[in-house]
């Protein structure tokens, strides 16, 4: 990661995260799914008023710099960074972090979990960092991002945006932009995928119940 | 899936090296960064135990640990004072009792991480046993090769050199073969295992036939403290006529690269051009060992039961005593 990586790095990463199409990003939509808490419609109003809350928010929004936490955050960031370039002509560099080598739960877990890219187009030092995930839940996976991130360098500020809320915080981690607070039950499952039957660039968030789940494992 | 030890590719399928090679392609990312360490194995230990002289792999693994955040401990006992298999048992488990979290073995007879891995608690990784396998030598040759190319499907390997007294060569094999690459042998009949077929290769004593169509060149080190008997002539006849230098690699695809374990007889198994130069890949073999080992320590170190397992050991002695 050198430093010297101005704004057309940050439109490349840009591109190249279109380019990969949001199949390779989230999972495909399930028709099974209990309930649908955010339609298409719904993510993207929430995500334009992200977008204008971080351009009110933030002292210098030119210094902002996204950073998606594989996969949900993928497209969330894209289309966030699109509605600032949209709403404030801003070009601000995306990256993806992938956190799995910072979980506190590796060697507890038997199987190691698969890792997923990380891509930091430029140096984050004095920029605001805005963490990008779909669902937060107990802040484990907002700690092991803000531990990678450091790693990266000495950011001005870091920021997180959740698509979802759920609660069931199990440390200190506060979002500071929230599409929507959900109250669920621990063992739902909140996840955000591709809509069912939709077009290919639609997202949706849905709830999967613990018996539904087992349903579609029996299937 | 991925079982407790790697001992060597003929143990593996597939899907387990695939696996293997996919987690090493993330961490080539943290070799690239400027602060190049991840929490991973924080507090786990991993012993090197090398009863065989190595400076490459040893460094490699250490790195490999220590990118990782875990402690890496070398342990080379010198073989001549460790003849006998019993003291390679007892030093094994006299190192199993200080519950590291992965044991990496070299030996120059093979079988041995297999007798150790029988009696450790902890997980056994293969760092080269005798003429049998050198496991994450091959999946680093793999590594590279796929980052080459883009793919091993439907490649053509020609590996020239030593195959009778390989690992490398056996590894090789296995690892490009399940990987669905057509693997040939080239050398002097006396170093051309009788048999070699069995392992789905084609054999040749014509190096131009061998790698006629070849998109890899592996060399392989003629290794003079392993030759005992009369294998060719001279070492002068051997490179004339398996040394592989620009003349010859002409017989190989024009895109083919050229791989070597290392360390080079320059101008011996390979001319000093191409020890140095494109299309020789060998310093990129090197590079991605180290990515291939983190992928290695991350997927198979401090496996849970490993070290309570070596606990319930030594609480069962206390018992008897």
């Amino acid at each position: 990661m050198k430093t010297s990586h101005g704004e057309g790095s940050a439109a490349k990463s840009i591109a190249r995260g279109t380019d990969e199409g949001l199949h390779e990003a989230v999972s495909p939509g399930d028709s099974h799914a209990s309930r649908i808490l955010l339609d298409d419609a719904g993510i993207r109003r929430s995500l334009m008023r992200i977008a204008h809350e971080m351009v009110e928010r933030v002292e210098h929004p030119s210094r902002l710099y996204l950073v998606a936490i594989p996969n949900g955050g993928i497209p969330l960031a894209r289309q966030l960074a699109q509605n600032l370039r949209e709403i404030a002509d801003l070009v601000v560099p995306v990256g993806v972090l992938d956190t799995t080598l910072y979980r506190d739960d590796l060697l507890t877990t038997g199987e190691r979990p698969a890792l997923r890219r990380t891509e930091m187009p430029s140096a984050v030092d004095d920029h605001v960092v805005v963490l990008v995930d779909d669902v937060v839940k107990t802040g484990r996976t907002i700690r092991a991002a803000m531990d990678a991130l450091m790693d990266f360098g000495r950011p001005q500020a870091v920021q997180v945006v959740g698509l979802v809320d759920r609660g069931h915080r199990e440390l200190p981690i506060k979002l500071d932009y929230v599409g929507k607070n959900v109250p669920t039950h621990p063992s739902e499952q909140v996840r955000l995928q591709s809509q069912a039957g939709g077009p290919a660039d639609a997202l949706e968030v849905v709830v999967v119940s613990r018996a539904d789940e087992e349903r579609r494992a029996a299937r | 899936m991925i079982g407790r030890d790697l001992l060597g590719i003929e143990d593996l399928e597939r899907a387990d090296i695939e696996r293997i090679l996919d987690t090493a392609e993330h961490m080539v990312e943290i070799g690239e960064r400027e602060v190049k360490k991840v929490p991973t194995l924080r507090g786990r230990t991993i012993v090197n135990l090398f009863f065989e002289a190595s400076t490459r792999t040893r460094a490699s693994f250490e790195i490999a640990g220590k990118r990782l955040s875990a402690d890496v401990v070398n342990f080379s006992p010198s073989s001549s004072s460790m003849k006998k298999a019993e003291s390679i048992l007892d030093t094994a488990r006299t190192l199993d009792a200080m519950e590291p979290d992965a044991v990496v073995v070299r030996h120059a007879v093979a079988g041995v991480p297999k007798r150790i891995a029988d009696v450790l608690g902890a997980p056994v990784i293969n760092a080269g046993d005798g003429a049998h396998e050198h496991p994450t030598q091959a999946l680093l040759d793999c590594f590279t090769v796929r980052r080459e190319k883009g793919r091993i499907d439907g490649l053509t390997v020609a590996i020239v050199g030593d195959i009778l007294h390989s690992r490398v060569a056996r590894s090789d094999i296995y690892a490009f073969s399940k990987l669905g690459a057509e693997v040939r042998v080239a050398a002097p009949p006396p170093m051309i295992p009788l048999g070699i077929e069995a392992l789905g290769v084609k054999s040749y004593t014509s190096l131009r036939e061998a790698l006629d169509g070849a998109d890899v060149v592996m060399a392989l080190r003629i290794q003079s403290e392993r030759l005992t008997g009369a294998y060719f002539p001279s070492t002068r006849e051997y490179s004339a006529t398996f040394g592989i230098d620009r003349a010859k690699l002409r017989f190989a695809k024009d895109d083919a690269i050229v791989m070597h374990p290392g360390p080079v007889n320059r101008g011996v198994e390979l001319s000093h051009d191409l020890a140095d130069h494109r299309p020789s890949v060998i310093l990129d073999q090197v590079r991605n060992g180290v990515a291939l080992r983190m992928a290695v320590l991350y997927l198979f170190a401090g496996r849970p039961g490993g070290a309570r397992r070596a606990r319930v050991n030594v609480s069962a002695g206390e018992l008897a005593s």
